[in-house]
């Protein structure tokens, strides 16, 4: 384990401790955390800084967006017009799904226009979510214990599971269209005739697997380091108890393995409520496989502040997601990193 | 650390935090905005040099003709600035150079589609009074889709038309109407081959595709005023037609996955009677190595209710910009980009369609593209997409219910009044 | 622990079932032949079929037969090539100037954010943390609708600052977060003993740690140089034909003619971009597997 910090030579306060490396708990450890914090804050420093501005600033400015109108047409010249203050109409627009009515006010967004679509993108983001991360836990598990056991070739498994994960989506995306074309291979080998991008669940499913494709290796290789985390002689233990095979794993290897799962599937699923590169390129959101992000995406050429509202929108759920998780879940995060300094209580 | 567990909520909390306290202001604002009136009265008379903006001149035809104008204008040469080769990056180029009110971009080509929204924002210079432009030689159809509100706001300068590709190894003459060419399905079904195809895919080609049967059979999507008209028994059966075919097998199942390309590999592949495209197939189905339809390839209007049916309007507009400090030479330049000769180079140099209805009788283009004749049927009974400033909303409009329709997700008048409501709305602003 | 180690085990202890033991550890090695197998096809047999349709002669793109035909290399001759309105020359050198740029930058400031989360103790620290784990979780789309209206405005739309700002957004804090990990493990006993030699902590940082940190660093750099080179989102809405990265030119690939979607160029074209990274991520293996896993386990 790691050394006890002694306290920092420099810049010491006159009145900190002792010349010993072990400091009396009490003051010392004040003084100690005011000088190493104001290091922290310099080194810190850039960081936030930089994040501020490419992230604080952004989501400010869209929230200010998010409270104005859109351009309108002056129905005398066809000309455009600005829009003024919306209040929150725009994010009632998106929730109640209230589209603009010719004769001023709102009405129900018939089918056809992004407004329509809020709740169904909603559903297929959920949908999208929990169907991949349990499919690539599942997964991911079955491979990170193949993984785990020792065979000739092991190195080679191991290595072969990082090229769907090494391939950009976008690359991934397009070659996974052409394996679901009509006359692709797909479904010569499987003898089919789908028309996988063109029905809702053949294109759910496309998209679904060509998610779990590329993302399975990420979660089997975090589960594989949690696997090997667990010492050998927990099992050996638990054999000679006689346990068999599924009580090993229900009661070693599950609760052992579970908080780096909790991390993997905490991290896989706010990146699978986020998902974009794939539907848009695989489907163009097409047969109900619009993610909350395509919508945004196809929002932004009608009107900017519309799509600031859907995307806050977004921004929002995602934390919630993130928050009941931590909350609820006992992803711990943070813990998990282990900012902690080794040996500190 | 007690607190540890209570810390990472609050933490990521503080994401939000900040988010509502620090800083304030920032970006806000609305799009463009406001008419261009005093604008667009602005500079009439200016001459001087000017830029021409355009996509990539991926045929090579923009260089020599700049270079040409260049050298018989001395005084106000012509800069041309290429953009991108894709749609959407031109669009937003130019959104961003109006945007600024630059004075940059003098001469821009727009895609048929955005002139209305364009003239809308108010960054298109009206072709009228001293800025008049002759437009009696062109096709009509053309001008329609360079014009918003009853005024013209760019020259027609390339154009395009759907061309209906036939087996007339199997066809003895070519459909003209709709029924005729179902009729004909019983030929295909003999050689187990699918019968007509188009792009039914969920994208801009459908919007193509449903407006060329709502038009053929006599409806519209658009009004003169602008307004949706889809209710209407005409709409019904012209959106019917695909519904059913498509029920009946017709259209074969995979062709709701089709765009351009797919269905082009189709009929090339020798498994499709009919084929719904645009002239770009003749080339590729008579030349590619692997088409089986190279000397079995006919070519003929789009059949419609009784005669040739109504495509829609591809193709391109030219324009001036409202902040130009040169519009006279600008229109002059409008002018000499739409020229008789301009428009002849256009054709042999760059297989693009001309607007001007003389030039589809020409001998040599018509040697060198034999498919103008069929073209300019095809452009003569040509509807624009719907010139709307809308345009994005109202394409997706109609792609979504189209889609429904054919595919019998929902009754054809259901998926147009839904069509028509959604269209309604986009109209009405957010 | 593996089922062949445990058959063995099995068979040290009881003699009397040795020939069952036997079976029981050859079909258990079988067994784990056969899902290695599953597991091997499942990761490789896209990634071939697109290597296979790159080598296919165009007019047989849609030729299913398994094993390569009319095998060609025109495919990558047409990737390369502008005529059709294709960059992707230049989207190769725009997405390895992007990424380099993004890594340089977040590494620079990175390492000082991660060395105080890894090393000091200070007030706020877990949110600080949670801060940063925030925003490396943050939705691309949230930024993009201002971005993109604020970049019109400054007519930033196609330019490099446009991709690469965005970009630090989250390959920073990636870089913090897995930089931190690394930090953690590593032998803080040498500065200590560097400072009892009567360095600063400033010099020992820069003496001691800094080579020790490097190869912690390096694994961090090309985290962060694959999660730049594989943004699709931001640079799909920001960027034009001069600026744009591999991923959005392989999503535009546009064909000899209109509508034409030239499908074995586009394979050949994503060979490209993919073999450079699958080399990269088998011979920097076991440093990439500790970099992904830092902050998971330990």
């Amino acid at each position: 384990m790691a050394t006890e910090l002694g306290p920092t030579p420099v810049k010491r306060p006159a009145s900190g401790g002792t010349e010993t490396h072990r400091p009396p708990k009490g003051v010392g450890e004040d003084n100690r955390i005011k000088s190493q914090g104001k290091w922290a804050t310099w080194l810190l420093a850039p960081t936030i800084l930089a994040l501020a501005v490419v992230i604080v600033y952004p989501i400010i400015s869209a929230i200010v967006m998010s409270f104005q109108k859109d351009a309108g047409l002056d129905p005398a010249t066809g000309l455009f017009v600005q829009g003024g203050p919306a209040g929150i109409q725009n994010y009632v627009n998106w929730l109640a799904q209230q589209c603009a009515a010719p004769n001023g006010g709102t009405v129900a967004c018939p089918p056809g226009t992004l407004g329509g679509q809020f709740w169904s993108a909603t559903a297929t983001t959920f949908l999208f979510t929990i169907v991949t991360v349990t499919l690539e836990t599942v997964l991911g598990f079955w491979m990170a214990m193949i993984m785990a056991r020792t065979f000739k070739g092991r190195s080679l498994v191991r290595a072969a599971v990082l090229v769907p994960w090494a391939i950009p989506t976008a690359v991934t995306a397009k070659l996974w269209f052409f394996i679901f074309a009509f006359e692709g291979i797909a479904n010569k080998l499987f003898n089919t005739t789908i028309l996988w991008t063109g029905s809702e669940w053949p294109a759910k499913w496309a998209v679904i697997i060509a998610d779990v494709w590329k993302t399975t290796p990420f979660m089997a290789l975090l589960i594989l380091a949690g696997l090997q985390m667990i010492p050998a002689e927990v099992y050996e233990a638990a054999k000679v108890d006689g346990a068999s095979a599924l009580q090993r794993f229900r009661m070693i290897t599950l609760p052992l393995v579970k908080p780096a799962l909790m991390v993997a599937v905490l991290f896989r699923t706010l990146d699978a409520l986020r998902m974009f590169d794939l539907p848009y390129i695989l489907t163009g959101g097409a047969n109900n496989t619009t993610t909350l992000s395509i919508l945004v995406i196809n929002q932004i050429r009608q009107g900017f502040n519309a799509a600031a509202a859907l995307s806050t929108i977004t921004f929002v759920i995602i934390f919630l997601v993130a928050f009941i998780f931590v909350r609820f879940l006992g992803a711990n995060v943070v813990e998990q990193s282990g900012a902690t300094p080794k040996g500190k209580k | 650390m007690k607190t540890r567990r209570f810390l990472l909520p609050a933490a990521t909390a503080g994401i939000l935090a900040l988010t509502l306290s620090a800083c304030g202001g920032g970006g806000g604002g609305t799009t463009g905005g406001g008419g261009g009136g005093s604008d667009a009265d602005a500079n009439l008379d200016g001459r001087g040099p000017i830029t021409y903006v355009q996509g990539k001149d991926n045929s090579k035809v923009v260089r020599p003709l700049v270079d040409k104008w260049n050298a018989a204008h001395p005084d106000e040469k012509v800069t041309f600035k290429e953009q991108t080769d894709q749609a959407d990056q031109q669009h937003d180029d130019l959104v961003q150079h109006f945007q600024a009110k630059g004075a940059d971009y003098d001469v821009v080509d727009v895609d048929v589609v955005w002139t209305a929204e364009f003239a809308a924002k108010g960054w298109l210079q009206p072709l009228k009074d001293k800025m008049t432009l002759d437009t009696s030689a062109m096709l009509k159809p053309t001008v329609d889709s360079a014009t918003y509100k009853g005024t013209l706001y760019a020259a027609p300068q390339t154009s395009d038309g759907g061309i209906l590709y036939y087996r007339k190894d199997l066809v003895p003459t070519a459909p003209k109407t709709w029924d005729e060419m179902m009729g004909m399905c019983s030929i295909a079904k003999a050689n187990n081959i699918g019968c007509y195809a188009g792009q039914f895919s969920k994208y801009e080609g459908l919007t193509v595709n449903a407006s060329e049967a709502i038009n053929s059979s006599g409806g519209s999507v658009l009004d003169k005023d602008g307004k949706p008209s889809l209710n209407t028994a005409d709409a019904k059966a012209g959106l019917g037609n695909l519904a059913k075919a498509y029920a009946d097998g017709n259209i074969p199942k995979e062709a709701i996955t089709y765009k351009e390309e797919e269905s082009r590999q189709a009929f090339q592949d020798g498994k499709l009677l009919f084929l719904r495209n645009w002239p770009y197939v003749y080339n590729l189905a008579t030349t590619e190595g692997s088409s089986t339809v190279k000397d079995k390839l006919g070519m003929a209007a789009l059949p419609g209710k009784s005669g040739p049916g109504a495509s829609s309007l591809g193709g391109h507009n030219i324009a001036v910009s409202v902040y130009s400090k040169n519009k006279a030479t600008a229109l002059d330049f409008l002018k000499f980009m739409t020229s008789e000769e301009t428009e002849k180079f256009y054709a042999t140099q760059g297989s693009l369609a001309p607007v001007l209805s003389a030039l589809y009788e020409d001998k040599d283009l018509v040697a060198k593209l034999p498919y103008l004749p069929v073209l300019k049927t095809s452009i003569e009974n040509a509807v624009p997409r719907p010139v709307t400033p809308f345009y994005p909303a109202v394409t997706k409009a109609i792609q979504e219910n189209a889609y429904s329709a054919i595919k019998g997700e929902k009754p054809v008048d259901t998926a147009l009044s839904d069509m028509q409501k959604s269209i309604e709305s986009a109209g009405a602003g957010s | 622990m593996t089922t062949a180690t445990a058959a063995s085990d099995l068979r040290a202890r009881q003699d009397k079932g040795r020939k069952t033991a036997q079976n029981r550890e050859k079909w258990a090695q079988g067994r784990t032949y056969i899902s290695a197998a599953i597991v091997l096809i499942w990761c490789l047999a896209p990634a071939y079929w697109m290597v296979v349709t790159a080598f296919r002669e165009v007019g047989f793109t849609y030729d299913t037969s398994i094993l390569p035909s009319h095998i060609t290399l025109d495919n990558f001759n047409t990737a390369f090539d502008t005529s059709f309105g294709n960059h992707f020359g230049q989207a190769l050198l725009n997405s390895v100037f992007i990424g380099v740029v993004v890594t340089a930058i977040s590494l620079l400031i990175g390492v000082f954010a991660a060395y105080a989360l890894a090393r000091l103790n200070f007030r706020f620290k877990y949110l600080v943390l949670g801060f940063i784990l925030g925003a490396s979780m943050f939705p691309g789309v949230a930024l993009i609708t201002p971005l993109f209206q604020l970049f019109t405005n400054i007519g930033w739309i196609g330019t490099y600052q446009a991709l690469i700002i965005p970009n630090i957004s989250f390959v920073l804090p990636l870089t913090v977060y897995t930089m931190t990990s690394f930090f953690r493990e590593m032998p803080w006993e040498l500065e200590e003993s560097a400072r009892v030699d009567g360095c600063t902590q400033g010099q020992a940082f820069r003496k001691v740690i800094m080579p020790l940190a490097a190869p912690a660093i390096f694994t961090t750099a090309i985290l962060a140089f694959i999660s730049s080179w594989n943004e699709f989102l931001i640079a799909s809405q920001l960027s034009s034909d001069k600026t744009q990265p591999v991923t959005v030119a392989i999503a535009n690939f546009a064909g000899a003619q209109p509508n034409q979607i030239p499908y074995t160029a586009i394979m050949a074209a994503g060979t490209i971009v993919t073999i450079p990274l699958v080399i990269l991520v088998l011979v920097f293996q076991r440093k990439i597997v500790a970099g992904l896993t830092a902050g998971a386990v330990k």
